[in-house]
């Protein structure tokens, strides 16, 4: 009864995550050190970490499932729902702050129709706060998946979104 | 929109001005163009000849020793010395498994300094953390690198790659039977990894809660063995260190700094020229804000600055005369912290700048000591109601006592007394901003919306 209800998916990692948690196992000295990294690989290829994988890592791990799911909701990067196609970060601490971050949230906002946490409704964009990126001389700056852009106008949004199909 | 299209994040002032091996230990080797510098060339610029002579030439003691000498102070923010944590590392033959970790894990708001070594230099903190390995006797290194840092992640993985294939890592470097191998290893984003214990905890895989200390971790560390955990400039300077000897740093710094070499340091905000340079330590503020920087912009007025990251206090305008090292900034009422500093123009309410502030730190506690946990939302809630102008009379005197029950001391990390430093700070130079936030109790009483925060 209560598997049912935890488990809301029938979770079964690839062959190819499985091997590439293997390898990541060894580069630490107890296996655990892997769940990170775990984690990473499961939402790589599915873009979020769905419920039954603390299950399946725990086992190759050797570790509660528990464990794993108080990793995945401990830090940030893990989503443990599903998220848009494109993650944007933008940057929300006190140098962005000066630079303007606030106005270029408010027209995410508005060109995505949500508010920080949330997916666009036609799944592209997730948008979320992130801290600060160290991009602080090229104030207020932002993250769309792996890259990084610094000076946003509110004005350059747009362009900027279209490049994210 | 190819990363690869588009120009390094880390690329700026620090490329363009003029370096000299002599004068900038950790720039001079950066590229004008701003591409990273790989094994070949890094070899062509003397890069590892300090690597060579520390595992050929000197005894483990005497690395250890040289460092000390030097004076080299950590990097990261807090400044401890860096010689006698590495002096804490137990000289017992039989606790032979040791690690060094670096702390790569940068994300002080402000602070973007080592994502420049690591994006454009990477055989830099190779080389750095291979001496410092050999001299703590370090079997294994890994490199806690910040989930975001992508492209420092991918620059640091080919180094490595290219140094071990070069016999730089791997087995009996240089031919000196030493063993010494690195792995990059990046974290999944919480600003806590930040402080070495909670960055032990996440590196064996579990929630970045700090640990009590003592044990510090050079006595138990990750997996329970004595572990050395140093940031990333830090590091970046013991090549040099032992290169060029202690006489030569030791004359870097200007006249009237206790702080030896250089530092990376910056300035950003609304200044003509925000950026990042490698100065000496000693260099006034005002150097690095109106000679570096460029001063405001057009139309902005400086209203106050913070020396070194979120968790440094505000200082005002005539404090500009400090002198950029530990003492100096520490002369005027704060920390130097990371020694990037942030201007604070005429056009920011400080209400809605703390605000701003807190809540990063309240997001970013890790909610294991409940001075932290409660306290910093509750600051939040009242800076809410403050910026929002119903606050109420009590606010700022709860706001006082905040800053001194999340001191230090009060907490099980640094991380509150951090978040409440600018916070007491901002309060005793710009009561008067906080005060306008209070309600007036008159007119609430005639409309009744007055609820108290």
């Amino acid at each position: 009864m209560t598997d049912a209800l935890i488990k809301t998916d029938r979770f079964v990692l690839s062959e190819t995550e499985r091997s590439a948690i293997e390898h990541e196992m060894h580069h630490y000295e107890d296996p655990r050190a892997a769940s990170i990294e775990a984690l990473k690989i499961v939402q790589k290829g599915r873009g979020w970490v769905p419920d039954g994988a603390a299950d399946a890592i725990g086992a190759i791990l050797g570790i509660p499932a528990s464990d794993v799911e108080g990793v995945a909701t401990f830090y940030s990067q893990i989503f443990r729902q599903p998220v848009g196609r494109h993650i944007i970060r933008v940057c929300d601490s006190m140098t962005c702050y000066i630079g303007g971050h606030e106005a270029v949230v408010s027209e995410m906002q508005q060109q995505l129709g949500i508010g920080l946490g949330q997916t666009s409704s036609d799944g592209r964009f997730t948008l979320l706060p992130v801290c600060c990126l160290g991009n602080c001389d090229k104030a207020p700056a932002l993250m769309i998946d792996d890259d990084t852009f610094g000076d946003i106008a509110p004005a350059g949004v747009a362009s900027l979104l279209e490049a994210y199909p | 929109m190819s990363a690869l299209n588009k120009p390094l994040a880390s690329v700026g002032p620090a490329n363009r001005v003029t370096r000299t091996e002599e004068t900038h230990p950790l720039t001079w080797r950066l590229r004008d163009d701003g591409q990273p510098v790989w094994l070949e060339e890094y070899q062509r610029k003397n890069g590892y000849a300090a690597a060579r002579k520390a595992l050929t030439d000197m005894a483990q003691a005497d690395i250890v020793q040289t460092v000390k000498d030097a004076g080299l102070k950590g990097r990261g923010g807090a400044g401890f010395p860096t010689g006698v944590k590495w002096g804490l590392m137990p000289t017992d033959e039989s606790m032979n498994i040791r690690y060094l970790l670096c702390n790569a894990d940068e994300m002080e708001p402000n602070t973007w300094k080592d994502r420049l070594l690591m994006e454009q230099l990477p055989h830099l903190l190779i080389e750095g953390m291979l001496i410092s390995a050999r001299a703590l006797k370090a079997y294994r290194g890994y490199i806690f690198l910040r989930g975001e840092y992508v492209d420092a992640a991918r620059h640091l993985n080919r180094a490595v790659a290219e140094a071990k294939a070069a016999g730089l890592l791997g087995t009996n470097i240089l031919g000196s039977g030493f063993d010494f191998e690195l792995f990059v290893h990046t974290g999944a984003g919480r600003y806590i990894c930040g402080e070495e214990t909670a960055l032990i905890n996440s590196l064996e895989g579990r929630r970045a809660n700090p640990r009590a200390k003592p044990p510090f971790p050079a006595v138990v560390g990750v997996w329970g063995k004595p572990t050395c955990v140093n940031n990333v400039e830090t590091l970046c300077n013991v090549p040099a260190i032992v290169g060029q000897g202690v006489d030569w740093y030791k004359s870097l710094a200007r006249p009237g700094s206790e702080d030896h070499g250089t530092k990376l340091m910056g300035f950003s905000g609304k200044v003509k020229n925000p950026g990042l340079w490698e100065l000496p330590f000693g260099v006034s503020a005002r150097e690095l804000f109106e000679d570096c920087a460029g001063g405001m912009r057009d139309g902005y007025t400086l209203k106050c600055w913070q020396p070194g990251g979120a968790g440094t206090g505000f200082l005002l305008p005539e404090h500009l005369d400090a002198q950029m090292y530990a003492g100096g900034i520490a002369k005027v009422g704060t920390r130097m912290g990371t020694g990037l500093a942030l201007a604070i123009d005429d056009s920011v309410s400080m209400v809605s700048l703390l605000r701003n502030m807190e809540e990063f730190f309240a997001r970013e506690s890790c909610g294991w000591c409940t001075p932290c946990r409660d306290g910093l939302p509750w600051s939040v809630k009242i800076l809410r109601a403050l910026e929002r102008g119903q606050g109420s009379r009590e606010d700022i005197k709860t706001l006082l006592g905040l800053v001194n029950h999340l001191g230090p001391g009060k907490t099980f990390c640094a991380h509150a007394p951090g978040a409440v430093e600018p916070l007491g700070s901002a309060i005793k130079y710009f009561r008067s901003e906080f005060e306008a936030g209070v309600a007036d109790p008159s007119q609430a009483a005639t409309t009744g919306q007055f609820v108290p925060a």
